[in-house]
């Protein structure tokens, strides 16, 4: 009798697992009004802390207001700089149960999702809800793949920033109202802050190097130099790129020698808050350290374009998708209806620090920096950041990535052209 | 039939769950990884075209898996190297009669205790490469500091920052935290040394050296073995110790094939990255094999 009560268990069990397996799956995906949408819709990121925890909290505030009947399950997975998160999400979609939406660096980086047929196309999402016209030109022509669109931008950041010390540079008798124009006077002024004793220019390890390295490509070959180094228009090996090159090599011979010891971009952009270092290279997030930490602009620090990068804005996104088999599509087109919607982006980028890609956004109560940014990425040419997975994919950029610290080293400057060149071909369709 | 199967049944459904377990996860993946390593999957593309041994050519005609390679071996010399000499002159001072063994023999194994990240986050400052004499010198910290207070300063270098050598560095912590437990091996060896063994060879007219040289040191060799074996292979897979140490996984001074396999899986370049998986194997088991190799003859024997 027992062992028979036993078998039935087993029988029972195994019964239950197989309808759990049966469950999931082949959901039909293209249904989804939103405007009808129930139940949980869960979404995967990777902020789980600090400026942007406060701008998804944000977020899912307005998404409380307008879709009362969902409820939002945050699915955020910390650590790594989203490297964490990024391989917890390659498992699930390997494994076909997605989650509702979850984000994605803009531009090259979800080309890997869109060439693996893991994301819906959300051309008519666009055109439902008017976003074409709401979002810059320049933005949707960057987010459309052979004619169709897969992701909703939440935000811009701009990675061509440079950040200063205003009492170190009028020590050094250079001017913090005036900007060096180009690359060379921008050296002519390191030359005055070394001999006045501090370290001209901080970098923090490889990834912050790269950012340097793309922002001194992006004024010495100018725009369209610098998008044909990703499309193969412009010669890795060219003249003009050697130029690039050794111009990034001076630029290293300013910075401080422990680059490769800091642990993130935080220590170098704090040795320019604490007068250890003149300049920072860095994306528009210092500016949320700067005010966290109570630094006044215009008095305690002042920020400008890298010199020679007046007029463009080296961008990155951050945006959300709808993947394929979502088990909530209906929910996901909701959330992106939020992310998209000018209240939502309002929301979010007052608290996280960037700038709504959103036109129609109200940004009155913005920051000072926020708003110049605003106004910049109207006006300037747009151009995608390196370091920041909007160029390339991220295959590439991890060997562009060791090729640049390698040269951080040795200094060899046909090794790096010639690595990069390589990279480029092997990757270049 | 029934009675015999009475007799090994209940073993073999002991034993099953752990022979399904380790055959699915431990030697079904081992096939897996070599299978994807065979196919061009550099993308995060789906595409399973077999290009034969394509990647392993390519990885090993690499400058920058070369470079890991060189740094591998640097690494595992001086860990090596350092543990030996370090395990064995603490065991062959605490083998002399000394006071506070017991305490100095938790003083040597403390550091085993101690996980190489948490130990890593530590060694990062330590090993910092800012010297003082360079520009923004004042922030100088960690042994460069302690050196120029010291009195020592000539002495301060760049530690891990330097591409050819700075592997050697990272073997620093791994020798501090490695010493003590092949200084217990060595000392369980000395313990198995009959007192009557030394005596006698005293009594035959050896010197300290020559006893050493003729009747210790023979005894010690599986020992020596055994260290050279375990460390060997913990050295072929560091990784934990350097990710801790080195803020950045693309760094280039440090990369040894464990670092490179992780950034280049992060980069979704699965077939690269399963094809360093396979060439890591071989190396443990070229180490290990002839381990267990000697091992079973000698109990044979």
């Amino acid at each position: 009798m027992r062992r028979r009560l036993s078998l039935l268990a087993g029988v029972a069990a195994l019964g239950l697992t197989l309808a759990g397996c049966g469950g999931g799956g082949d959901t039909p995906t293209d249904n989804g009004n939103a405007a009808d949408a129930t139940g949980k819709v869960g979404v995967f990121t990777w902020w789980a802390d600090g400026s942007e925890k406060v701008g998804l909290d944000a977020l899912v505030k307005v998404f409380g207001t307008d879709y009362p009947n969902l409820t939002f399950d945050n699915l955020a997975v910390a650590g790594g700089a989203g490297s964490q998160a990024k391989s917890v999400l390659a498992a699930q979609l390997k494994a076909g149960t997605p989650p509702d939406s979850f984000q994605a660096h803009a531009g090259a980086e979800l080309q890997d999702y869109i060439d693996a047929d893991q994301l819906e196309d959300l051309s008519s999402f666009y055109t439902d809800n008017d976003l074409t016209s709401q979002f810059p030109k320049d933005l949707v022509d960057r987010l459309t793949v052979d004619g169709k669109i897969y992701s909703v931008p939440s935000n811009i950041h701009r990675a061509n920033v440079v950040w200063a010390n205003v009492e170190v540079l009028k020590k050094a008798g250079v001017d913090p109202e005036k900007p060096a124009a180009d690359l060379d006077a921008w050296f002519a002024d390191m030359d005055k802050i070394k001999a006045s004793g501090t370290i001209p220019l901080a970098v923090a390890g490889s990834w912050t190097q790269v950012q340097l390295f793309e922002n001194i490509l992006l004024s010495s070959l100018g725009t369209d130099g610098y998008n044909g180094l990703w499309d193969g228009k412009t010669d890795w090996k060219s003249a003009e790129v050697t130029t690039a090159i050794k111009a990034y090599e001076k630029a290293l011979s300013y910075t401080n020698t422990d680059r490769d010891s800091l642990s993130d971009w935080a220590p170098a952009t704090q040795l320019v808050q604490d007068g250890g270092a003149a300049y920072n290279v860095m994306g528009d997030w210092a500016e949320a350290k700067f005010a966290q930490d109570g630094d006044k602009p215009g008095v305690d620090y002042v920020y400008f374009p890298t010199p020679g990068t007046a007029g463009v804005f080296d961008f990155l996104a951050d945006s959300f998708t709808l993947p394929k088999g979502a088990p909530n599509p209906a929910g996901s087109k909701a959330w992106l209806t939020t992310i998209g919607s000018a209240e939502g982006q309002t929301a979010f980028n007052k608290a996280k620090g960037s700038i709504p890609a959103n036109t129609t956004a109200k940004t009155d109560d913005f920051s000072e920096y926020q708003k110049s940014a605003i106004k910049d990425f109207g006006q300037d040419k747009i151009v995608s950041s390196l370091a920041h997975g909007a160029a390339v994919p991220v295959a590439w950029l991890n060997d562009l990535s060791t090729a640049v610290s390698k040269f951080g080293g040795d200094k060899n400057i046909e090794g790096l052209q010639n690595s990069a060149a390589s990279i480029a071909a092997k990757f270049a369709k | 039939m029934l009675k015999r199967a009475k007799t090994w049944g209940p073993g073999v459904l002991l034993l099953a769950p752990t022979i399904i377990l380790v055959g699915v996860f431990v030697y079904w993946l081992i096939i897996e990884n070599f299978r994807v390593s065979l196919t061009n999957q550099h993308t995060a593309k789906p595409s399973n075209k077999y290009v034969g041994f394509e990647n392993y050519t390519n990885l090993l005609a690499d400058p920058n898996f070369q470079h890991s390679l060189w740094n591998l071996l640097i690494l595992t010399i001086v860990f090596l190297g350092g543990t030996l000499i370090f395990g064995f002159l603490w065991a062959w001072i605490l083998e002399q009669p000394a006071k506070g063994e017991g305490f100095f023999r938790s003083v040597y194994l403390f550091p085993m205790s101690v996980s190489f990240i948490a130990s890593g986050v530590v060694w990062r400052w330590l090993l910092s490469s800012l010297q003082t004499s360079q520009p923004g010198g004042e922030r100088t910290t960690g042994l460069n500091r302690l050196l120029d207070s010291v009195g020592l300063g000539a002495l301060q270098n760049d530690w891990w920052s330097n591409p050819t050598w700075g592997i050697a560095a990272i073997a620093v912590p791994a020798i501090w935290q490695l010493s003590g437990y092949v200084m217990a091996l060595f000392l369980a060896g000395f313990r198995g040394i009959p007192d009557e063994l030394r005596e006698a060879a005293r009594i035959d007219g050896c010197t300290e050296w020559k006893l050493y040289r003729h009747v210790i040191f023979p005894q010690l060799s599986p020992v020596m073995l055994s260290a050279v074996i375990i460390i060997g292979h913990m050295s072929l897979k560091l990784f934990d110790l350097i990710r801790a140490i080195v803020p950045d996984a693309n760094t280039y001074d440090v990369q040894v094939p464990a670092t490179m396999m992780w950034v280049k899986y992060i980069g979704s370049d699965y077939a690269d990255a399963a094809a360093i998986g396979t060439i890591l194997l071989v190396l443990v088991a070229l180490v290990v094999i002839p381990y267990l190799w000697y091992t079973s003859r000698a109990e044979k024997r």
